[in-house]
Parts: structure tokens; sequence; C-alpha cells
């Protein structure tokens, strides 16, 4: 048979048998993955979600830098036990502006997408410093270095300049007062009138309780606002999403 | 293999071993074209194929949307009318025993592991900073619609109805000298000695002279707040004094940080997450610990 004679040529021949396989593994990732990218109903648009806050944003490379994400999640999944033990399950635009994404589906500790306004502050002090101190049957390892270490906001501009390059709306302004956004949340008694207009929403506190602005403050400022942005009483899910 | 001899062959041979070419088993055959047959209607029955704007909806309409809001609906419906019952009742006469004060206390277990026991603990007995829920002392009143309200509103959190209360920083904010605080330190400890025998202390002594002294400044500073006799004040969440039971430590350290810098526990306002069966479940489950008044 002609077909079996010509499949010998590539069997006998590496290089081509690769290119082949290459395409042929090639359409399966433009059918699968290039629709994502214009498909509408792929991207939903949610009022409400706004881009990190310089605080929240350096909260959340602390987030990142000590791994958090290995034990928690921030992605309730479209399951009855997770939405009424977490809250509403999470839209792929509250994780828009994130850059990596912090979903997954494995948890040791709980999902942290709605952990926003569910604990004090202090709370959130306790438990980092000392996790089994507020919860016996804890694994988690104690991060209480965090209000030990002093932090300035030195490379905030180039950090959220670099979060512009990948598709952040962070305007000339925002990053032009970065600096002075970045204190004013963490001091209770600062003007706060730009922060609140530039990032609705953001929690301003002194996270720690202690002067100055630590690694402590800015991982709290980050987890008080964790799914706090989008207000479900106005949602209303598009059931082809 | 003489009988082999009639097979086709695929024509490839190496050394001399030949691969045969039979047909494949007709029951596999078919299964297989079956499976590509169902694969087919598949992606036309579910949501699948990428077209221009969107993806095809699939002929039976399902969406993982509508599935657990379709879930979450149905299970709400079987228990809409408890539910009602419980959010509508006045619940300091839900009689202990009944359907609904049963099926509250089950349901405000589960609400208070998912939202509470992170900080009062699992089994409610509380932490340092945050109060057992256990015993009959209540910063706010353990009776069970004052438990409620708390549930409802939360303490010193930033709605307007949350239960507030702020304790000065006598030390912090200069209003004390390090003297007077510690005469006032030794006389609230005192307070809860009662027989001057030490057997309601917890973590240490006090000087019986410094809280002679301390008489005074207690009764200028604090009294207005923690009452007279220093049994406290259910109305500003002033704790009474008088009890073995600290919720920030009754050694002299801890005394004296509360009284030099103050404490300020916040505790969120759930009746923005929870519904009001949801609330009034978790303080009929809160009242029957054993603590309720």
């Amino acid at each position: 048979m002609a077909l079996i004679d010509k499949h010998k040529i590539i069997e006998t021949n590496g290089t081509l048998l690769m290119v082949g396989a290459l395409l042929v593994v090639t359409v399966g990732g433009i059918v699968e993955i290039a629709p994502l990218f214009y498909l509408e109903n792929t991207i939903e648009d949610v009022e409400g979600v706004r881009p990190y806050s310089p605080l929240e944003l350096t909260g959340r490379e602390i987030y990142v830098r000590e791994g958090c994400y290995v034990c928690h999640s921030q992605m309730i999944r479209p399951m009855r036990d997770e939405v009424e033990r977490y809250g509403h399950y999470s839209l792929a635009a509250e994780s828009k502006y994130d850059h990596p994404f912090q979903w997954g589906s494995k948890r040791t500790g709980p999902d942290l997408a709605r952990v926003g306004g569910r604990y004090s502050d202090a709370w959130h002090v306790d438990h980092l410093t000392n996790p089994q101190s507020v919860v016996p049957e804890s694994v988690m390892p104690k991060y209480g270095f965090l209000s030990d270490r002093y932090i300035d906001a030195e490379y905030i501009e180039d950090l959220m300049s670099t979060h512009r390059i990948v598709g952040v709306p962070y305007t000339d302004e925002m990053i032009e007062v970065a600096k002075e956004d970045f204190a004013a949340q963490a001091d209770p008694w600062a003007d706060t009138d730009g922060l609140m207009e530039r990032y609705p929403g953001a929690v301003v506190s002194n996270f720690d309780g202690q002067d100055g602005i630590t690694e402590m403050d800015a991982l709290i400022a980050y987890m008080q606002m964790l799914g706090t942005l989008v207000d479900f009483s106005t949602f209303t899910p598009d059931a082809s999403r | 293999m003489s009988n082999k001899k009639d097979v086709e062959t695929t024509g490839h041979s190496w050394d001399g071993i030949e691969e045969l070419n039979n047909p494949l088993p007709r029951w596999w055959l078919y299964t297989f074209y079956l499976c590509i047959i169902w694969g087919i209607a598949y992606t036309i029955a579910m949501p699948a194929w990428p077209l221009v704007k969107g993806a095809t909806a699939g002929m039976l309409g399902w969406s993982t949307r509508a599935e657990v809001a379709g879930k979450i609906a149905s299970f709400e419906e079987m228990n809409a009318a408890v539910n009602a019952e419980l959010a509508a009742a006045d619940i300091t006469a839900i009689e202990v025993g009944s359907d609904v004060h049963n099926y509250g206390v089950n349901m405000g277990a589960a609400v208070f592991r998912a939202n509470c026991s992170q900080c009062h603990g699992s089994g409610a007995a509380g932490n340092v900073g945050y109060p057992n829920l256990l015993d009959n002392d209540w910063l706010w009143g353990g009776t069970i619609d004052e438990v409620a309200y708390t549930v409802q509103h939360g303490v010193r959190n930033e709605t307007d109805e949350a239960r507030y209360s702020e304790m000065p920083k006598f030390g912090a904010d200069e209003l004390l000298t390090e003297e007077e605080i510690d005469q006032a330190v030794a006389f609230a400890m005192s307070l809860s000695d009662p027989e001057g025998d030490g057997t309601n202390l917890v973590g240490g002594t006090y000087d019986v002279d410094l809280a002679a002294a301390g008489a005074e400044v207690f009764e200028i500073n604090c009294s207005s707040c923690h009452g007279e006799d220093g049994t406290g004040d259910i109305y500003q969440g002033a704790p009474n004094l008088t009890d073995a039971i600290w919720l920030y430590g009754g050694d002299h350290d801890a005394v004296y940080e509360t009284v030099f810098n103050a404490r300020f526990g916040v505790m969120p306002a759930w009746g923005q997450r929870l519904t009001q069966a949801e609330v009034n479940a978790a303080a009929l489950y809160v009242h029957q610990l054993g603590g309720g008044q």
C-alpha cells in the first residue's frame, strides 16, 4: 500500500519524524489555547477589580517569596461546599492583575481568595507570629520575623512599571506617587483621599500595631483586601462563562 | 509457524523477524468507532467548539455556574421553611429542645467551625486576646440576644453598629506615671484575691503596699468603666477584674501592658457575611455551650 510505503520514509528519518510530531502537537495547541485569547465568553469584565496598591503589591511579593502558595490556594471552585465555606466562587477577573496568578488545587491550609476582612489585623499578627497560639491544630510555620524587617518601598516604582509592561493598567500618576501611597496605607492618621481614589476599597491601618512599616504590614494589607473588591450583591453571573 | 504463512505482513522486517498485519478484532474496532461517535455527540451536547465570538453552548445547556447555583438553591429550598423561622424568630423565646432549636444549634456548630474557631478555638475555649465562650464571664453580655448582637455587628470594627469602647492608654499617653500604673496594676490584681491568700491569682503575686496605694488611683481613673468594686460593665465591654479570668493574661507584665498601652480587640461584623439565620444559629450554639445566661 502506498501510504505504508510513505510512513516508512518518516519512520526511518528521525528529523522528519520530529517535525511531523511537532506539527501534530501544534494543531492541538492552536485549537485548545488560541481561542482563549479572543473568545468573548472567556474574558469577563467585572466591576470593582483594580490593580494592587503599592503596599498590597509589596505584600503580594512577600507572599510569593515566602511560598505561601505552596499550602494556600486562591481559587474558590464553583462547588457548593467551597462556596458555603469560603464565599462566592472566584471569578477569573478577580485575578486578572495577578502576575503570577495564585490559583491552585492543593490545599494544606485553607483557601485565601476571600480572607479579606474575615479576621482582625491583630489576629493576623498573632497568627503569622505563632499560628499555633490561635489555631492549635495548625501545621503552619512561624513568620514572626516579618515584624522585624522594615521596608521603605525602595523599588516600588520599578515593580509597578514591570507589572505595567505585562498589562496591569498602572498610570504614570500611580507610579509617581507610589511611595506616598505606600506610606499612607500603613498610617491611620495620613491623608488617604488620593490613595482611596486610586485604589478604591484599600484597607488603611497600622496593621502590625508598631511604628514604621514592616513586611508584616505589607503582607496583612494584602491579606485584608483579598476577595473584597467585587460587590457580589450587585453581581449577576453570566451562565455562559 | 507454518500456519502463519497466509497472514498478511506489513512488509517490515528486522533481522528476519516480520511484522504481521492481522485485522483488528471486530469488537475492538466497533468500540473504537462508537467512541468516536460518542465523542462528537458529546461536544454537541456540552459546551465545546470555539467559534468566532464564543464557544458553542451545547444542546443540554449545562454550565458550571448554573450547576453550583442549582445545588445551592436546592439545599436552600429544602431548609427554606426552618431557616425563615430561625431568622424571624425572637431568639430569646426559642424553646430548648424544639426542632428549630436543634436545627439552629447544629447549624450554628457548622457556622462556628467555619468562621469563629480561628479566633475562639475549635472548642470555643478562646485564646489569649480572644474570649473563652464556655465560661459565664461575658464582656458584652451573655444573654442570647446580646450574643446574637455581638455576632451580627462585631466589636470595634469599622461599622457604626459595632460594640465599641476604648480604654485609654494610661502610660503611652502619659495619663499616669509609671509609679501610679504599678500601683493600679497591683490593686487590679488584688481585686481577684479578696482572701489575700493568692489562690485566685494567675501567674504571680502582687505587692500588698502598692495595691493599697493603688486603690485611689483605681477609683479616680478606672472605676468609671470597671466599676467601683471592679466587677466591670457589660455596657462598655469593661471586663470584670474580680474574677480569675484574664483575656490578655493576669500576671504583672500582661496587666501592666494592658494599662500602659491599652488593648483594642476587634471582631468582624459577621452580619455582613452570614445570613440572619446563620447569625441566630451561631448565637444559639454559643449560648448553649455552657456559659449562656
